[in-house]
């Protein structure tokens, strides 16, 4: 048990060492790709440790994504902010959100948890185009970023490397807090909650308080994303509240495999580059990814991701 | 000495009175059996002890304290214990984790020990509870493919994990192959030791053999109460429920 752990670790370990080998390799426009991947990546994890390892579906998360994104983005443009404040602000606008929703939402489950979150977030959405005055609605906010100070130097947020090291610098304990989470006893009881949620009542395990607590972490952590985003291309606007934010980490969680912690990243990258290229050739290009996701549905359930680590088990067996 | 008591206890379902009025004592220590017809309201009576199900009328008091409105996993903080008429286990997960999960409810008390928990300490609690029902070598394996007679003692084993004052067992050896039942009953023999036993049961070769007392129910409300011989003996209990 504590080796597979280690090489579970390891191999953590070597996709960020991969990650930050990859910028020396890739074309300025992957390089891009890759920093917008990174930060959809953390969002699709916090999205997974509600939906994959608690078992809750949420069609809400544009709502947490947006709120540390207009937290980062607000606090730039109105209080002046420098970029660290600002992400700190957005996480913690965030958090906020989350520990609010919590209370609504979480009296539903199933179906009706789906819907709840649809219609809260949507909520949130026009609420972030009424309050216009303040967040200049659709039209959003073009953010003047001063750069971020370390140690004497100073990085430009406009500079794609920095970029793209900002958002490793965020991806990877995003990352291996995940996995840590998910193998620590919390994590236990959130895949218990999950699996039989009246079982775990009986083993003393008050499951509102572990169900809230997921949503909270799971909603910081898309919040984190929400305000690297902003931060990172300088903008924030209401589409960042649209519907769509919600729907992408359900695709990117289910296309990579929502039982694993490398699930997240590998949906997100395969579904932005499915999306980067189909895009080329057509304009529906969403009748590829719904191809893509049909055949991920019928044939691999566990996801892209879950497949091939049940193609090693099966080897190692 | 009384470990539990209700006094008064009634749940009703619309029109309909599933458990009425039901004062009850047990002592610490005992192996006491509930036994009763189909829909005698045993099922309902220690739901409501465990806090499943929530009375209609009356109390429950644990150690002399009122726990009538207390949640289900606070009364198992406070050590009563319930194991499921139908198997309620985690099928998905290995034995090892299904066991797990009560061995740390145990450990953890409070946020921080949450950090703290030690893997060896785990892993020892896990072994033992595992080993306690002999399913030590199923470890691994996966709850849901194991053998039904497996499963009960799977959970079994989780009820064990989580050290009970009280443990209610809810017709705990329907579905074991006959071999299974004598190394059932030695096995709530030694339980017993440690921890009281409230158990529903049909199989009567079972309550005769480990009950020290015997609870009969019927209607629900309480028909008799005795020790084994005496509800053997008792008349109504001879028409009520042994049918002869």
């Amino acid at each position: 048990m504590k080796q597979t752990a280690r090489r579970s670790y390891a191999l953590h370990f070597a996709v960020i060492a991969a990650l930050f080998l990859l910028q020396y390799l890739l074309p300025p426009y992957h390089l891009g790709t890759f920093t917008r991947i990174m930060v959809y990546a953390v969002l699709a994890i916090g999205y997974n440790i509600l939906f994959g390892y608690t078992g809750l579906m949420s069609l809400g998360h544009a709502m947490f994504f947006a709120a540390g994104a207009y937290g980062a983005g607000l606090s730039v443009h109105w209080l002046g902010f420098g970029p660290i404040a600002a992400l700190l602000a957005g996480i913690a606008s965030a958090f906020v959100v989350s520990v609010l929703a919590g209370f609504v939402v979480l009296r539903v489950s199933g179906v009706a948890f789906l819907i709840v979150t649809l219609m809260l977030a949507q909520a949130a959405f026009l609420a972030t185009l009424y309050f216009n005055t303040i967040t200049l609605g659709d039209q959003g906010i073009v953010l003047a970023l001063r750069p971020v100070e370390i140690a004497g130097s100073a990085f430009a947020l406009s500079d794609p490397v920095v970029k793209y090291n900002v958002a490793l610098a965020a991806f990877a304990p995003a990352l291996f807090f995940s996995l840590w989470l998910l193998r620590s006893p919390f994590g236990r009881i959130l895949i218990a909650v999950r699996e039989n949620e009246a079982r775990t009542r009986l083993l003393g395990y008050n499951t509102f308080l572990y169900r809230f607590w997921a949503l909270v972490i799971s909603g910081t952590m898309s919040g984190l994303a929400g305000a690297l985003y902003c931060l990172l291309f300088g903008y924030v606007g209401s589409s960042f509240a649209s519907l769509q934010y919600s729907t992408l980490p359900l695709l990117y969680t289910l296309l990579g495999g929502t039982g694993v912690t490398l699930g997240p990243f590998v949906g997100t990258a395969i579904m932005y580059y499915l999306i980067d290229i189909s895009s080329g050739f057509t304009s529906s290009y969403m009748i590829i990814v719904g191809l893509a996701l049909l055949v991920i549905t019928l044939w691999f359930p566990d996801g892209l991701a879950g497949q091939v680590r049940r193609l090693f088990k099966r080897r190692a067996a | 000495m009384t470990l539990l008591e209700t006094r008064g206890l009634s749940r009703r379902y619309g029109g309909v009175t599933a458990v009425n009025d039901v004062s009850f004592r047990l002592d610490r220590g005992e192996i006491r059996s509930i036994i009763g017809p189909n829909g005698a309201g045993k099922t309902t009576f220690v739901s409501m002890i465990c806090g499943r199900i929530m009375p209609s009328a009356g109390a429950v008091f644990f150690e002399d304290h009122d726990i009538t409105a207390l949640s289900p996993w606070k009364r198992v903080m406070r050590g009563i214990v319930y194991t499921f008429q139908i198997t309620s286990i985690y099928p998905k997960l290995t034995a090892r984790e299904n066991v797990a999960l009560a061995v740390q409810r145990r450990l953890i008390s409070g946020p921080r020990a949450f950090l703290s928990l030690s893997a060896d300490a785990l892993d020892a609690a896990i072994d033992e509870a595992l080993a306690a029902v002999g399913l030590e070598r199923a470890a691994e394996r996966m709850a849901g493919v194991l053998p039904y007679g497996h499963q009960r003692l799977l959970e079994l084993a989780m009820g064990l994990a989580l050290k009970p004052s009280l443990l209610v067992l809810d017709e705990p050896t329907q579905g074991l192959a006959p071999g299974d039942i004598a190394p059932f009953c030695d096995l709530i023999r030694k339980t017993a030791r440690t921890s009281t036993i409230l158990f529903i049961e049909h199989n009567l070769k079972v309550v005769l053999d480990l009950a020290d007392r015997i609870t009969v129910m019927d209607h629900g409300g309480i028909l008799a109460e005795g020790t084994p011989a005496e509800i053997e003996r008792h008349p109504s209990v001879q028409q009520a429920y042994l049918g002869d």
